[in-house]
């Protein structure tokens, strides 16, 4: 297997050890920040940030084939497709103006 | 078909040794890498809870034989189809086909020695053995009253019966189909034999790919969703309980997220089983392939957009609702392909009349009625009537037992000369496939009329005009029950005194019917070439 031959070196580990470290005080940091409405896109966008990292060098996918590359990516589109739809469901549920028990009555 | 003086022979000429005799002792099986031992392992584990899951239900039955609840009181029943639903759909229904049939064949098809990840395999099965168990300590230890589904926020919040021990079952069993499905998607890739290139390969092969698909993207959802609910209901986290700021129909949607496609794990390799099976018994080349074999895909995507027709009658958006709705009705297109397919292959086909066909035709009848009334459920306006009703448990059972179970068991007796290297008695195979489809229709047709008429699930005390029905999908589902057990003692003899069979006793088409019954450890003597396409059963004459 590729990745068997070209993993990460000891020093990009020690290195990702350290941007998750960073990346978790910091986070620690954010949550006492009063942000407004980027309270949540702060949050998601550091551990998003940090699961980044552990796909790509930890689970050596950035060393990996390209079907490696592939299923990873697969995963990330179903997880999109799963926060859309369910997204679209509760951006929407206010549209009709009303509840729903307005018509059967 | 027949089987010849020359087919025997030739089956006793085969190599002495085969993965069934190499080796005798406990630790040899329970040690084994070998995908065909752990297909065997896997039989056994699942026949267990398929009996036990079927004695549950045998139980919901004679309870509503009566409009009374007489047998058991209101929180027993809840409990007793709640471990009907739980055993059946994730210590049956899923790794039923995949983890048996499809452990057997899918290195054999595609020419290789074995699946990619041999420990990995044996894993899977101890994990699956491990959930099995504490399913089963959740079971004796006071059972689970929420239903398969686990709804918050009673089963987070409410409920006093063993939820944390049962979702932690179904969380280890989603580990143990992630596993096979992973070993599957590596193996279809990377140990194809010479020759055997993606559009060569069986459709069993193209069905067991889309379903590993399904297990490998949606199952990590429904493990991450019953450890929220553990989170919750263990301490106090607020996801779901509006109490604590959480939102119960989310934990619908990460529900159904997993449990639709669900479905089309447990009828997608069914469905493989089918195009196999077919092709056999009507000796052509199944009509379409590439159009068979990429439906496989199409239902494997189209059924992770389809999760919200679960949630009509909750808060859901009407507007999320209406595109739901709409993609389930698109889900039809795929199902059709396969099914028109099937049915043009037969056309024109040398039918054999063997227990293989009898299967095939009762699939093809239950899988059709199940299909047709989900799109009665896919309609938004029919299904606030429907929801909840006995119509939904008919139609789901017509896809998950009816499509699923008839594939699995046809499946068991199309390949079991090569699985056992024994011959069944034809007859018995009739019998029992016929058993099967009458006791099925008699159990489940009628709850498609009781649904219609306002009977609500998971209820056992009811009018009494329900009950003429009820009794008789009562007395169907023991003849149903009769139809399971027949197989069980006749394919049980059959491995002690039936006759040896040939390596190829069906005259079928694959690279399984190439070695030998049973085949040798690492399945082939020598590498096998692939020269032509699936299914070349020579062209059928025009008149």
């Amino acid at each position: 297997m590729a990745d068997d031959h070209h993993g990460p070196t000891v020093r990009i580990y020690l290195a990702v050890f350290a941007s998750l470290m960073f990346l978790t005080a910091l986070t620690v940091w954010v949550a006492f920040q009063d942000l407004g409405m980027f309270n949540d896109v702060v949050a998601l966008g550091i551990a998003c940030t940090k699961a980044t990292i552990v796909i790509l060098f930890f689970m050596h996918v950035k060393y990996a084939s390209r079907l490696t590359w592939l299923l990873a990516g697969a995963g990330i589109l179903f997880l999109l497709i799963l926060f859309a739809f369910a997204m679209a469901d509760y951006v929407s549920r206010g549209w009709l103006g009303m509840p729903a028990s307005h018509y059967l009555q | 078909m027949a089987i010849t003086e020359q087919d025997v022979q030739a089956s006793e000429d085969a190599p002495s040794v085969n993965y069934l005799n190499n080796g005798y002792g406990l630790k040899s099986w329970l040690l084994t890498k070998d995908h065909k031992r752990i297909a065997v392992l896997y039989i056994i584990s699942i026949s267990i809870f398929f009996a036990l899951g079927g004695l549950f239900a045998s139980l919901v039955r004679f309870e509503l034989m009566t409009p009374e609840g007489d047998l058991m009181s209101s929180d027993t029943y809840n409990k007793v189809f709640s471990m009907h639903g739980i055993i059946m759909v994730f210590f049956f229904l899923v790794p039923s086909i995949p983890a048996t049939i499809g452990n057997f064949l899918v290195p054999i098809m595609v020419g290789a020695k074995d699946l990619a990840f041999p420990r990995i395999n044996l894993l899977s099965w101890y994990v699956y053995v491990v959930a099995g168990i504490l399913g089963t300590i959740a079971v004796v230890g006071g059972g689970v009253d929420t239903g398969w589904t686990f709804y918050t926020p009673y089963s987070s919040t409410y409920s006093n019966s063993n939820v944390i021990l049962a979702a932690m079952a179904a969380f280890m069993a989603g580990f143990s189909s992630i596993l096979t499905g992973l070993n599957f998607v590596v193996t279809i890739h990377t140990m194809r034999a010479p020759g055997m290139t993606w559009f060569r390969l069986p459709l069993f092969v193209w069905s067991h790919y889309a379903t590993s698909i399904i297990m490998l993207l949606g199952t990590p959802v429904i493990a991450i969703t019953l450890v929220l609910l553990m989170l919750e209901r263990g301490f106090g986290f607020g996801f779901f309980d509006p109490n604590l700021g959480g939102d119960p129909v989310l934990f619908q949607h990460l529900f159904w997220f997993y449990s639709h496609p669900a479905v089309y794990i447990m009828i997608l390799p069914s469905m493989g089983v089918m195009s196999e099976m077919v092709a056999a018994v009507a000796r052509k080349r199944v009509f379409g392939y590439e159009f068979v074999a990429f439906s496989s895909v199409a239902i494997a995507i189209l059924g992770f957009l389809v999760w919200g027709h679960h949630m009509f009658v909750s808060s859901q958006s009407t507007y999320a609702g209406m595109v739901f709705s709409i993609i389930t009705f698109l889900v039809a297109v795929p199902s059709a392909i396969k099914t028109f397919n099937w049915t043009a292959t037969l056309y024109k086909g040398s039918i054999v009349y063997d227990t293989s066909m009898f299967y095939v035709y009762g699939y093809l009848g239950l899988f059709l009625v199940g299909g047709l009334t989900g799109l009665f459920l896919s309609s938004m306006g029919l299904d606030i009537h429907l929801h909840d009703t006995y119509f939904v448990v008919a139609h789901f059972h017509y896809i998950m037992v009816g499509g699923q179970v008839m594939g699995y068991l046809g499946g068991m007796h199309f390949w079991w000369p090569k699985i056992t290297g024994k011959m069944f008695p034809d007859i018995c195979g009739k019998i029992s496939a016929l058993l099967v489809f009458l006791g099925f229709n008699f159990t489940f047709f009628p709850q498609f009329i009781l649904g219609y008429m306002g009977m609500p699930r998971r209820y056992h005390v009811y009018p009494e005009e329900f009950q003429i029905l009820n009794v008789a999908s009562s007395l169907g589902a023991s003849l149903l029950a009769l139809g399971y057990l027949v197989p069980g003692v006749y394919l049980t003899w059959s491995i002690f005194k039936g006759p040896k069979a040939p390596d190829n006793p069906w005259g079928a088409k694959g690279l399984e019917w190439e070695t030998t019954s049973p085949p040798p450890t690492f399945n082939f003597e020598e590498t096998p070439v692939v020269t032509e396409e699936a299914y070349q059963y020579g062209q059928i004459e025009e008149h």
